[in-house]
C-alpha cells in the first residue's frame, strides 16, 4: 500500500489573544461558581461555631439536659446555661447501634443477592423497590414504626421503635453500596476461591466481603451519617427522655430531638446552637472517616 | 477425528462431551473424546472462540458458573465420573490457574498459599502449615524470592511472581491434575519463560493441561496437543508429530498462520 502524506490543516494564530482572554474569563467563572457552591457549608459552620462554641465544655458531654428553670436562673445571673446533652448523645449512639444491627446484615445480604442475580426479574423488582424505599418521607417511616412497634410490640414509645424506623432508612443505602462494591470486585477472585474447592457461601464471606471491605464500610458510614440527624420519625417513636436510657423498650432521647425541645423553650436558645454544632461535627467526622477508609483500605 | 496415539492408563478420559451455553444454543464444545496422559503436559490450542477454555473449565466443572449451561457426556478422573462427584471434592483433586494472576488481595503471601485449607476450615498444625507453604513455594521456585516477606500482601509481588504464587496455591492441596487457562498471556517474556520452565519441572509430580494461544509455547513445553476449531476437536496427538506432520489440513493452516 502506498502511504499518502496527510496534509496538516493550517491553524491560524491571529485570534490567539482573544482565545487567551476567553480562557481567563472561563477560569474565573469556574472559580466563582465553585466558591458559591462551598459558601453555604462555610457559612453554616461559621454560624454554628460563633453561636454554639460558648456552651461547649466538659459538662456539655457529661450532663443531661437542664430543665427550663435552671436555664432561666443561669441566664438571669448572666451565666452560661448549665448541663449538657449527654442523654441525647447516648440516645443517638444507642439508636444508631440498634438500627445498624438490623440494617447492616439484611442490607448486605440483599445487596449480594442482587449482585448474584443481576439480570433476573425479581432482582430488578427488589432493586426498584429499594430505590422507592429511599424516597419514602421519613415521617411516614416514623408512622409505620409507630404502628408496628409502639402500638404492637413495646406498647409505648421506645428506642426499639425509633431504631426500626432508622434501620428502614439505612437499608436502601446499604443495599446499593453493597451491590456496587461487589460489582467492582473482579470476578476472577470468586473463581479463584471456587477453584480451590471452597463452598460458595464461604467464598462470599471470606473472600468477597473482605475484599470489598472499604466499599462496604464507606456505604455503612454514609448511611449512618444520613440517619444521625433524623428528627421526624423519632418524634413519633422514641419520644425523648430527660435521662440517659439504655433500655430498648423505654423512651430515649437523641440529639436532634433535643434540638427540637430546646427550640420550643425560649430559655434554652443557646443550647440549640451548641447541639447543632455537635451534630454537624459528628456527621462531618463520619464522612471524613469513611473517605479515609476508602482511600486507605482499597484493595481492588 | 483420528487418534492414532492410543494412551495407556489415562488419568482423565473425556467421553462424548458436548457443552452449550444455553439450552438449544450452538455447541461450544462438540462430541469431544480425549484421553489425557498422566505426568505429561497436554496443550489445547485453537483460535479464539473455539471452545478450548470451555473444555478446560469443564474438567473441574468451573463452567457450571454459567447457570444456563448444558453439558452432555462424561469426564472420568481415573474411573470416577466427575459429574457425580461433589465440586468441592473434585476441585481439590483438579486445581486451576487462571489467565490473570488472582491472589486474594486481603491475604498475605503465606495465607494465599494456605488459602485452600484456611477457607475450607481444614485444621492442620502450625508445623504442617509451614511445611506446606515452604514446599509449595519451593515447587514454584518462589521460596527464595519471598521467604523474608511471607507476611506481606501477595498483591505487592510482580505479575510473574503473582502467577507463580497462584500456581503454588493450587499445588498446596496436592492435586492430581492442574488446569491452566492461558497462564502466561498477562506476563512478560522473562516471567513467561520462568513459568514454562516451572511447568516442565512440575509434570514430574502432576498432570498438566494447558490452554494456550501461543503456538510456540505449546511446541516448547507440551508432550501432547489438541487442536480445536469451532467446538470440534480436530486433531489430537503427540506435539512433535502434530507440529511436524499435521494430519488435518485445518491444523496445518492454523499452525502455519493462515488463520487464527
Amino acid at each position: 500500500m502506498n502511504a499518502q502524506a496527510i496534509q496538516a490543516p493550517t491553524i491560524s494564530t491571529s485570534n490567539i489573544d482573544s482565545r487567551k482572554l476567553k480562557n481567563k474569563a472561563f477560569r474565573i467563572l469556574v472559580i466563582v461558581l465553585s466558591a458559591l457552591t462551598i459558601s453555604p457549608i462555610a457559612l453554616i459552620l461559621g454560624k454554628l461555631i460563633v453561636k454554639g462554641i460558648r456552651q461547649i465544655n466538659l459538662d456539655f458531654f457529661y450532663q443531661n439536659a437542664p430543665n427550663t428553670l435552671e436555664a432561666m436562673t443561669a441566664i438571669s445571673n448572666g451565666e452560661i446555661i448549665p448541663g449538657g446533652i449527654a442523654n441525647g448523645i447516648t440516645g443517638t449512639i444507642f439508636l444508631v447501634i440498634l438500627a445498624s444491627l438490623m440494617a447492616i446484615p439484611i442490607g448486605i445480604i440483599i445487596g449480594i443477592f442482587l449482585y448474584e442475580n443481576q439480570e433476573k426479574r425479581y432482582a430488578n423488582l427488589i432493586r426498584n423497590l429499594s430505590d422507592i424505599l429511599q424516597g419514602v418521607p421519613s415521617i411516614v417511616l416514623g408512622l409505620i414504626a409507630y404502628l408496628w412497634v409502639v402500638k404492637n410490640i413495646t406498647n409505648g414509645f421506645s428506642a426499639l421503635a425509633g431504631s426500626v424506623a432508622l434501620a428502614i432508612m439505612m437499608l436502601p443505602l446499604i443495599i446499593r453500596a453493597t451491590e456496587e462494591t461487589m460489582k467492582m470486585i473482579p470476578g476472577t477472585l470468586k473463581e479463584a476461591g471456587l477453584a480451590l474447592g471452597v463452598p460458595y457461601y464461604k467464598v462470599i464471606l471470606r473472600v468477597l466481603i473482605p475484599s470489598g471491605f472499604s466499599g462496604l464500610s464507606t456505604g455503612i458510614l454514609l448511611s449512618i451519617s444520613r440517619v444521625l440527624g433524623e428528627t421526624a420519625p423519632l418524634m413519633l417513636t422514641t419520644l425523648g427522655s430527660p435521662v440517659i436510657n439504655w433500655d430498648v423498650s423505654a423512651p430515649t432521647s437523641a440529639v436532634p430531638l433535643l434540638i427540637w425541645e430546646f427550640y420550643n423553650d425560649p430559655n434554652m436558645v443557646d443550647l440549640i446552637w451548641s447541639s447543632s454544632l455537635f451534630l454537624m461535627g459528628f456527621v462531618l467526622t463520619l464522612n471524613i472517616i469513611s473517605k479515609r477508609i476508602s482511600a486507605k483500605r482499597k484493595v481492588i | 477425528m483420528e487418534n492414532i496415539d492410543r494412551i495407556k492408563d489415562p488419568i482423565l478420559s473425556i467421553k462424548d462431551l458436548s457443552i452449550a451455553y444455553n439450552k438449544g444454543a450452538k455447541y461450544a464444545v462438540k462430541d469431544v473424546n480425549v484421553e489425557v496422559k498422566k505426568n505429561a503436559i497436554t496443550a489445547i490450542m485453537g483460535p479464539s472462540g473455539c471452545g478450548k477454555s470451555t473444555l478446560l473449565r469443564a474438567i473441574n466443572r468451573m463452567h457450571e458458573l454459567y447457570p444456563s449451561i448444558e453439558t452432555k457426556g462424561n469426564i472420568f478422573l481415573h474411573d470416577e465420573d466427575i459429574m457425580k462427584m461433589s465440586t468441592i471434592q473434585l476441585r481439590r483433586k483438579i486445581g486451576m490457574v487462571f489467565q490473570r494472576p488472582n491472589p486474594f488481595p486481603t491475604m498475605s503471601i503465606y495465607d494465599n498459599v494456605i488459602a485452600g485449607y484456611k477457607l475450607n476450615g481444614i485444621r492442620i498444625s502450625k508445623s504442617e502449615r509451614d511445611n506446606i507453604v515452604e514446599q509449595s513455594l519451593r515447587n514454584v521456585a518462589l521460596w527464595d524470592e519471598v521467604k523474608d516477606s511471607l507476611f506481606k500482601k501477595g498483591t505487592f509481588l510482580s505479575g510473574g511472581q503473582q502467577q507463580r504464587l497462584c500456581i503454588a496455591r493450587a499445588l498446596a492441596f496436592q492435586p492430581e491434575v492442574i488446569l491452566l487457562d492461558e497462564p502466561t498471556s498477562a506476563l512478560d517474556p522473562i516471567a513467561t519463560s520462568r513459568v514454562e520452565d516451572l511447568l516442565v519441572e512440575l509434570k514430574k509430580k502432576y498432570t498438566i493441561v494447558l490452554v494456550t494461544h501461543n503456538m510456540s509455547q505449546a511446541a516448547r513445553i507440551s508432550d501432547y496437543s489438541m487442536f480445536m476449531y469451532l467446538g470440534d476437536l480436530v486433531e489430537y496427538g503427540k506435539t512433535k508429530m502434530m507440529f511436524t506432520n499435521p494430519r488435518d489440513s485445518k491444523t496445518e493452516e492454523y499452525l502455519t498462520g493462515k488463520f487464527g
